[in-house]
């Protein structure tokens, strides 16, 4: 893996991550999204501080997910709309450079949108969430969610239904990281001791080394006419 | 001796066939181009114009036939062809919330640019856009896009450009100050080759007409060989020609 390859990388985040802080599209469109949905699951629930600690971390993950593919669709249909996905196909650099540059995006974005969720939704569920393990366990999962999800989003872009494809693509194929994420997030705010832990956080990493080298692997097909 | 050919020609294509599912787009299609030739490739909607500069382009692979640019066989060394060619096509393949300098300086990156300031500073001044610079592409004209789309596309100083019907769209005066700038892209030694329906354009152009019909090039004609006032009725010919062949095949 040379300079080059990496400077590939990094042109495509700063592109990305300078377009966005211009337009501010996706990310509002994911936080008022996952605010929306923290706000309706507290309405419509009506839980008992010990109800509530059980149900955190899988409303947290249903939030996380449903915004990150809002952002994700968003991402690679904004390459899509103007040509910009052949401007960057036409580079001579391997494609996978353009893959990881996307992934790292989208990570960011979803990691932003995860560090307002939390204090939003501790002051809402009166929850401490300020957990390292589970700060740990959303990192991992972040990870694990943008890497098979950008990968399907260059997949799905290319379609004509992409918007309702990606959910139906990426939601079968990521239920690992969320039972694993979710199971991991409950332990550690339930206070679990960490070798109970460990195998879900062993399944995170595992699927997410996976998804990256498959992605590597096949970007270069997938987004090929 | 298909060696020694190969080495003069810029662009060589045999037999080229590409597919969409059943439908078959082009056809055995043979072309060459000389270094410095302008070629205009001329045919009606739908004669599979696109999709041949799209193989050219290394942006779509072919089903059976060789494609050399520059000595490179496509699909096997596109890397190698993606340093020396430009692209524009009818979309302007900009990002809308960048500025003008932005996106060359992001598409420069992702060329390895030497020098990537001054390079910029030049392109602007080549599409005429220096005093737009700094402004956002979303408030750009149509006109000012498909220039600075040429500015992309020449940033990395390829050896070949392939533009994709970059009239499409534009008004008069847009269209003249493209030709300007396809003019000065021309001239610097760069071999062109540009798809259009319009023969007008075309006409005023290119040093070369292909007319691609029902996916094969079915007829040529250097500009020094035919008066330009006469390409309406060259290209007619060719046109019918070619679709009266077709229907009898069928």
């Amino acid at each position: 893996m040379g300079l080059r390859y990496l400077h590939a990388i990094r042109a495509v985040l700063w592109k990305d991550l300078s377009a966005e802080l211009r337009g501010r599209e996706m990310l509002s469109a994911m936080l008022v999204f996952a605010l929306l949905v923290i706000l309706v699951f507290n309405f419509a629930l009506e839980l008992d501080a010990k109800t509530r600690a059980n149900v955190t971390s899988g409303v947290l993950w249903v939030t996380f997910a449903f915004a990150g593919t809002l952002g994700l669709n968003r991402s690679m249909a904004m390459e899509k709309d103007r040509g910009c996905l052949d401007g960057l196909l036409l580079a001579p650099v391997d494609r996978s450079a353009i893959y990881f540059g996307k992934a790292l995006s989208n990570l960011v974005f979803m990691l932003v949108v995860e560090a307002i969720v939390l204090p939003v939704y501790s002051l809402l569920y009166n929850t401490n969430l300020f957990n390292p393990g589970l700060i740990l366990v959303i990192l991992l999962g972040s990870i694990g969610y943008v890497a098979v999800g950008t990968l399907l989003a260059a997949m799905a872009v290319q379609t004509r239904t992409r918007d309702i494809l990606l959910p139906i693509l990426l939601f079968p194929v990521v239920i690992p990281v969320l039972i694993a994420a979710v199971k991991a997030s409950s332990g550690f705010l339930q206070g679990i001791a960490i070798a109970d832990i460990w195998s879900w956080l062993n399944l995170l990493i595992v699927y997410d080394v996976i998804f990256i080298t498959v992605a590597f692997m096949v970007f270069d097909y997938i987004v090929e006419e | 001796m298909i060696e020694r050919e190969r080495d003069k020609l810029i662009i060589k294509v045999h037999k080229l066939v590409k597919r969409f599912g059943l439908k078959t787009v082009l056809r055995d299609l043979d072309f060459k181009v000389h270094p410095g030739e302008f070629v205009a490739i001329l045919g009606p909607n739908g004669a599979g114009k696109t999709t041949f500069l799209r193989i050219l382009a290394s942006l779509s692979r072919p089903a059976m036939g060789e494609v050399y640019i520059a000595g490179y066989l496509l699909p096997a060394q596109a890397a190698a062809v993606r340093r020396i060619i430009g692209v524009v096509s009818h979309q302007p393949l900009l990002y809308g919330d960048l500025t003008a300098e932005e996106n060359l300086r992001f598409y420069g990156r992702m060329y390895a640019v030497p020098a990537l300031n001054e390079r910029i500073h030049e392109v602007l001044d080549l599409v005429g856009l220096v005093p737009r610079r700094r402004d956002l592409v979303r408030t750009f004209s149509r006109g000012m896009q498909q220039r600075l789309a040429i500015g992309r596309a020449v940033l990395h100083n390829p050896e070949i450009m392939l533009f994709d019907e970059p009239h499409t769209g534009l008004d008069q005066n847009a269209c003249a100050m493209l030709d300007n700038t396809l003019r000065e892209v021309a001239a610097r030694g760069r071999t062109v080759v540009m798809t259009s329906h319009d023969l007008s354009r075309s006409a005023d152009l290119a040093s070369r007409f292909d007319v691609l019909s029902r996916g094969d090039i079915v007829a040529s004609a250097q500009r020094s060989e035919m008066n330009p006032n006469l390409l309406l009725s060259f290209y007619r010919e060719a046109t019918s020609a070619s679709v009266q062949s077709g229907i009898r095949r069928e």
